[in-house]
């Protein structure tokens, strides 16, 4: 099971320690910097390492390393999905989940480990229980500890702990009772030199914030469930029911959660809904090159295409570039080499179009790699698969409460290769 | 208001100021002055010399204080074991408090003192706890047991703590149920031999309920726990399947994976052709594709495990290429196992497609990527045939880029490819050697200088580029040095006027200017060799190559069966068997895959019998080294795979000369620039040596890169002709013994038949030219249930040749000798001999292309001699390949469209009564037939020795002599071959 935690930051510092069995040293830790080192990028640092005694189980959140030892065979993806976990709940407790959060807070940071993990078993992770046991840091709160003494620890048994729906606590109120699901897609996908597309997918969540006094038990029911082949669900969900009807029958937990993840992979399923025009070339002689990029609309179901953005990772021997963007701004970053453009808006009348030349270093071969495009854009009201909600009903509870659903589609790993 | 002001300090003693704010009375300044020592402590302080001053703030009645005592406690306690016994007395105080939180609270931290004196004083505590009524409590409390039983072993199976442990599992409360079982677990892997977790129905049952209720890290315990489990039958297994399956779509990719990991072990006893077999396939793929959209470190182990599933069960992604396309800005420990991915799943119906990717990839930035991009491209030619052209233009293409590694690797994977097709691309040396000077690195020169010295004859130039590297023999690799040195001999033996220069050049310069011993004695060999006898010396080191085999680095049989028991554990990230690395696991006990108790399963599990064997080998052995000695130990520990009377000793002995020749010979004929596949090295025979009893083949056949010099080197110092030193070897052995000639095959039984099996005519396998006078003609037959090989061996030579002996390839259905080849005279010059060998399908098993292809060695005293020949599928047959009609209606509807396949038979006269008479000699047994507009349609079914099952629709029409025949089956790549015999034997 999990032995000990270090929390390293980008520079290599161990600057939290927490061990729920015997006290390792931290020069275990050595042959972390060592293959860190090694990767140069720290996305690149393998997260399974073997040393002489232990296993060094690593995740990288938010320019932080949360790196777990281990001992003995252990599966190791229940290490790194509780890794993630820790990074969620202080991200939920704090807002974010960066050293000096982690340095202002930890005391609680402490408090909360101790209470995630006994002995190297998971203990309560659900986010509503351990809120119940340690109360997240809020400003009046700790100004009023201070005054009167008090802690920010529960003194009493959290009782999502036992029931068979852990997820949620009992005795909920609100005066205002709301649900809101966000069906958020998110397009990856390949599309070649010639544009045709290598590969595409879509990654689909349905995020719920949910306040509902009591206990409700709630029905999501869709206009088109068959698009749903391969989907995973909150523990909350009755799959039964979900085999049987194609509806998502659920008690909810408290607040924010993700209800499903689904994945659409049928080809012909996926909307590619802009089009790039590209041209970018370096010159055999001289020391500059060309570039010309048109991005335009393709399958948008009618739909703005938004917040539109291409990233494009430049060779080395780039050292600036020149260029003229008919909308939005152009950034270059010469240290990193990325060229970002922001587009905003996709206007279909005007084709925004990014052109001119870069100059290169001299006396250095022509670069052998073609850089690649990425690009980011948003769709509000539009869920690309096509996925709808038909209706959401409520039992258990009697108020009648206020409902509301979002779509949103997003490029994820959207790339388009030169 | 941050907790970071506790990090300030003052100029004062930090640890005195701490004391004094400790003693204070003010409980505020009290808790503030906890909070400082514990923040101190998160960062690696040493704040222990304050341990009697933070215990004595235990006794409150504020809940956060108490938890940070608590949290100070087991951090420090070892170190200050007297002082800890003083918290006892608050700790079994606590566990009596009415408040399940705080007896939660000190039971847990209780274990977590890690002082043995204080262990006794919490046994009491503890054993109230775990019958507590709270479940809080006793959940917590069984984690105890298993932190107390880490601390002192002894103690917990005194005090009974274990029995109290397994009674938890039927508790009602399922979050009690996990973590007894995580705690029984963990105590068990400390204990492999207790039997802890005693499976049976009943406790199954209950963790099967427990699993739909618990909280997803309880599902993931319980789940591994299950994995352990052998069902009864097919029919249990089958129901704990159907109740995992849900486990699929958790978003918990940890409970996926080990969900995946119960249902690859238990489908292996599902019976093939049971729909819900199919069923649960399908259902494998898409949880498996989910797991690979999530987090990085999450997609690089799934990878690794999909690596051994896809080894196991390629079926279950085969339709998924796409999805381990690589990404741009994929860390790159994920691009790399995608690739790998991406070629094990390579075939004719993808290879466009993924050809177009690895050569995109090959322009990247990442060199390490690049590079094993463009060895992929080489591993798709050798593996896709139909690829492979393209595959040889897409490297010209990437050699023009004249990027530097690009080009090195390109040229070691082109090495491969010369071999695996030979005389089909040697075109393309010219461009190959316009890159000669830009290589630099010692894998790719060898490579480059192996395809000079073997194409030699081809190259004008090769003695002028050669000695370019000559020059600075001395700086460069031992690598390099070998092959530079077998290169010359071989230039030398192909064009000797002019480069006799040059070859006494280089063999002064391996044995005498050279300290390596390996260089010096295959030097010495070489000279040997040419100075006696030049002929036998063009025999050996010209010899045909054997062809290397399109599967590379695949995982070991059984040790892809202990893995795939494994899934979502360290050892599936290492695929190593977890003995071989996990410290502390003492005595692992080897997991297996179940077999499966449908019949005729022997495709699918060739080894079952070698698992036990290999469990009781030295464990550390078989990961270390490459595959080829973990096969050897395989099978040197296993019983023989004949079920014929084991081969008498002698033969032994001869396979193991011949293993020498195989595997030694081979690496002195120069290719020691292989170190990707150690596995190509291998002669196509397998060693199949059976008996233990020839300790050559162990010390020499397991490493041919570096085979012992010494060894080699003693053998053949003593005799002064080369050539014959390596021809004596057999022949100085015993004339073949003919004991245990019982023979327990009636050979002449088949004629008693009313209706024979079809059997082709003989054809000549290896013609006499081939094989140094020898000649061989054969076919195969089906006699009274018996699959034979019949064979004529006809000695065209001048001498009289003994010591006959025979192996096979592995094969896709696992032929092999069932006894060994009974010639029990000497065949005298002139003299023919029909042999009949009896065959089983016991044997390892490898896709061969064609499906039916069968790769031989024959051995005699004069060599080893291979040849291919092909088998008519018809003889794996069983007779008991009638199905039920039901079943047949069901199967033919379950069975998906695309798996149909059609052929048409021409010119074929024969009435439906008569063919289907014909064929039910060859065991296809016609179940129904029915008649559509003058149209007789026979449905028909047959099954093969490895349990595939093939359904199949005859059309045909009286006075049309073309028949149609539609065949359906699950593993659809047999029907070519099926269709060949339909026509063979119908034709017939």
């Amino acid at each position: 099971m999990i032995h000990s935690l270090f929390l390293i930051n980008h520079s290599g510092d161990i600057f939290l320690e927490k061990h729920w069995k015997s006290v390792i040293s931290r020069s275990v830790c050595d042959y972390f910097f060592e293959a860190k080192e090694k990767a140069e990028d720290p996305e690149n640092v393998p997260p399974v390492l073997q040393t002489p005694h232990h296993y060094l189980i690593s995740i990288y959140r938010g320019k932080l390393f949360f790196l777990s030892v281990v001992q003995t065979e252990v599966p190791p993806l229940f290490v790194i999905e509780f890794l993630h976990r820790v990074a969620d709940t202080f991200q939920e407790y704090f807002g974010e989940c960066s050293e000096s959060v982690i340095k202002d807070n930890v005391v609680i940071v402490y408090e909360l480990l101790e209470e995630m993990l006994d002995n190297g078993f998971p203990l309560a992770t659900e986010s509503n229980v351990l809120k119940e046991m340690i109360r997240p840091p809020t400003i009046l709160r700790s100004v009023v500890n201070t005054l009167t003494g008090g802690s920010n620890v529960g003194d009493t048994l959290p009782t999502g702990q036992l029931s068979i729906i852990p997820w949620r606590r009992a005795g909920v109120k609100y005066t205002n009772n709301e649900a809101y699901f966000d069906v958020i897609e998110e397009i990856d996908a390949i599309v070649d030199k010639s544009g045709t597309t290598v590969f595409a997918e879509i990654q689909g969540v349905i995020e719920a914030c949910v306040r509902l006094s009591g206990m409700p038990d709630l029905t999501l029911s869709f206009m088109n469930p068959r698009l749903l082949d391969d989907m995973s669900f909150h523990p909350c969900v009755r799959f039964k029911r979900w085999e049987a009807e194609r509806v998502l029958s659920f008690i909810p937990p408290d607040g924010n959660f993700r209800l499903m993840s689904y994945h659409v992979s049928s080809q012909n399923l996926v909307a590619i809904p802009v089009y790039v025009k590209q041209n970018i070339s370096f010159l055999e002689t001289g020391s500059c090159g060309r570039l010309e990029i048109t991005i335009g609309p393709k399958q948008t179901m009618g739909k703005m295409v938004e917040a539109l953005m291409a990233t494009i990772h430049m060779p080395k021997s780039v050292l600036s570039v020149s260029l003229t963007a008919s909308q939005g701004s152009y950034t270059y970053d010469i240290t990193t080499k990325i060229l970002i453009w922001d587009i905003g808006r996709l206007n279909p009348q005007k084709l925004p179009n990014l052109r001119g030349s870069l100059s290169m270093q001299t006396g250095v071969p022509k670069p052998e790699e073609n850089p690649s495009i990425n690009i980011d854009l948003k769709i509000q009201q539009l869920a690309i698969s096509g996925l709808k909600v038909s209706r959401l009903d409520m039992y258990g509870e009697k108020y009648k409460p206020f409902k509301g659903v979002k779509y949103l589609t997003k490029a994820g790993k959207f790339q388009v290769r030169t | 208001m941050t907790d970071s002001k506790y990090f300030t300090t003052t100029k004062k003693g930090e640890i005195f100021e701490l004391k004094a704010e400790l003693n204070s009375d003010k409980k505020e300044k009290k808790k503030e002055a906890v909070k400082k020592v514990i923040a101190s402590m998160t960062v690696g302080k040493d704040v222990s010399a304050l341990f009697p001053d933070v215990v004595n703030c235990m006794q409150t009645d504020n809940l956060e204080l108490k938890k940070l005592v608590y949290l100070y406690l087991m951090n420090y306690a070892k170190s200050q074991p007297d002082m800890a016994i003083m918290a006892v007395n608050t700790f079994v105080k606590d566990c009596e408090d009415p408040n399940p939180l705080i007896r939660a609270l000190a039971v847990r931290t209780m274990g977590c003192i890690r002082v043995d004196k204080i262990t006794e004083y919490l046994c009491e505590p503890l054993r109230k706890c775990l019958k507590d009524e709270d479940p809080y409590v006793r959940k917590t409390a069984a984690v105890c047991v298993a932190k107390l039983h880490d601390i002192n072993a002894q103690l917990v199976e005194d005090q009974g703590f274990l029995d109290t442990l397994k009674d938890l599992i039927s508790d009602s409360n399922p979050m009690v149920v996990a973590n007894a079982v995580a705690a029984l677990s963990e105590i068990a892997e400390s204990h492999p031999n207790s039997n802890l977790m005693d499976l049976n129905p009943q406790t199954i049952n209950k963790l099967l309920t427990a699993l739909n209720e618990c909280t997803e890290w309880g599902q993931i315990f319980i789940l591994d726990c299950l994995a352990n489990y052998t069902p009864r039958d097919d029919r249990e297994s089958q129901s704990i399947c159907e109740r995992v399956t849900p486990r699929l779509s958790h978003a918990n990719s940890a409970v996926v994976l080990s969900a995946v990991k119960v249902l690859m072990k238990f489908m292996e006893m599902l019976p093939k052709d049971l729909d819900y077999y199919g069923t649960l396939l399908k259902k494998l793929a898409p949880p498996l594709v989910t797991l690979l959209s999530a987090e990085p470190e999450l997609q690089y182990v799934a990878l690794r495990n999909i690596n051994l599933i896809v080894q196991r069960r390629p079926e279950i992604l085969k339709h998924e290429m796409k999805v381990f396309f690589v990404k741009y800005n994929d860390p790159i420990y994920v691009k790399l196992e995608k690739l790998d991915i991406m070629i094990r799943l390579a075939s004719q119906a993808n290879i466009a497609q993924v050809l177009a990717e690895l050569k995109e990839y090959a322009t990247e930035v990442d060199v390490d990527f690049v590079r094993k991009a463009v060895r992929a491209i080489g591993r798709c030619a050798i593996k896709v045939e139909q690829s492979a052209e393209r595959c040889v233009s897409t490297l010209l293409d990437l050699i023009q880029t004249k990027v530097n590694y690009v080009v090195q690797e390109a040229i070691v994977v082109i090495k491969d490819i010369f071999r695996k097709y030979p005389n089909k691309y040697e075109s393309v040396i010219a461009t190959l050697c316009e890159n000669l000077d830009s290589l630099d690195e010692p894998e790719a020169r060898a490579a480059m200088i192996w395809i000079v010295g073997e194409y030699a004859e081809r190259i004008d130039n090769a003695d002028e580029l050669l000695e370019s590297f000559l020059e600075g023999f001395h700086d460069e690799s031992t690598q390099v040095q070998l092959q530079l040195l077998t290169a010359i001999v071989k230039l030398f033996l192909k064009k000797p006027t002019e480069t006799q220069e040059l070859v006494q050049q280089v063999l002064s310069l391996a044995t005498q200017d050279s300290d390596n011993p390996d260089l010096r004695d295959r030097g010495y060999i070489y000279w040997r060799l040419l100075s006696t006898d030049p002929v036998a010396a063009k025999e050996v080191v010209l010899a045909e190559k054997p062809l290397i085999s399109e599967e590379t680095d695949l995982i070991e049989p059984t040790l892809l069966e202990e893995l795939i028991c494994h899934i979502g554990t360290l050892a599936s990230v290492y695929h190593k068997p977890p003995s071989a690395f996990v410290e502390g696991s003492r005595g692992v006990q080897h997991k297996r895959l179940p077999g499966s108790t449908g019949s005729g399963e022997s495709v699918e599990s060739p080894d079952t019998g070698s698992a036990a064997g290999v469990s009781d080998a030295p464990p550390a052995v078989i990961p270390s080294q490459g595959d080829l000695l973990g096969d050897l130990l395989n099978l040197d520990l296993t019983p023989p795979a004949t079920t014929g009377p084991p081969p008498p000793a002698t033969s032994g002995l001869q396979m193991g000369a011949m293993d020498l020749l195989g595997g030694g010979l081979d690496s002195l004929m120069g290719d020691e620039s292989e170190p990707v596949t150690t596995r190509r090295e291998r002669p196509p025979i397998p060693l199949r040596t059976g008996t233990p009893q020839s300790p050559q083949t162990l010390q020499q056949s397991p490493s041919p890169p570096d085979y012992s010099p010494t060894e080699l080197g003693g053998d053949l110092g003593g005799s002064s002709a080369m050539g014959a030193g390596f021809g004596a070897a057999p022949a100085a052995m015993p004339a073949p013994v003919s004991g245990g000639l019982d023979d327990l095959f009636d050979l002449g039984g088949g004629v008693g038949m009313p209706m024979g099996a079809f059997s082709p005519p003989k054809i000549v396998w290896l013609p006499a030219m081939k094989g140094k006078g020898l000649e061989i003609s054969g076919t195969f037959a089906r006699r009274a249930g018996v699959f034979q090989m019949e064979l004529t061996l006809t000695n065209k030579a001048m001498s009289v040749m003994t010591d006959f002996a025979i192996q096979f390839n592995r094969n896709s259905f696992g032929i092999a000798p069932a006894g060994p080849l009974q010639v029990l005279t000497p065949l005298s010059p002139n003299q023919s001999i029909e042999v009949t060998l009896p065959l089983n399908t016991v044997g390892p098993v490898m896709k061969m292309e064609p499906l039916n292809n069968l790769q031989v060695a024959v051995k005699n005293n004069i060599d080893v001699f291979y040849f291919s020949c092909q088998y008519p599928i018809s003889m794996l047959f069983v007779e008991d390949g009638k199905m039920e009609r039901q079943v047949f209606l069901a199967t033919w509807k379950d069975i998906p469209n695309d798996n149909e396949s059609q052929f048409q038979i021409k010119d074929c006269h024969l009435s439906s009564d008569a063919a289907s008479n014909k064929l039910q000699g060859s065991n296809i047994f016609t179940i129904a037939k029915r008649t559509v507009d003058g149209q007789d349609m026979l449905y028909q079914s047959m099954k093969l020795t490895n349990g595939i099952w093939v359904l199949a629709e005859l059309r045909l029409q009286a006075g049309n002599p073309n028949y149609t025949v539609s065949l359906k089956c699950r593993a659809p790549e047999v029907s070519q071959c099926v269709f060949q015999s339909y026509e063979a034997v119908l034709k017939n």
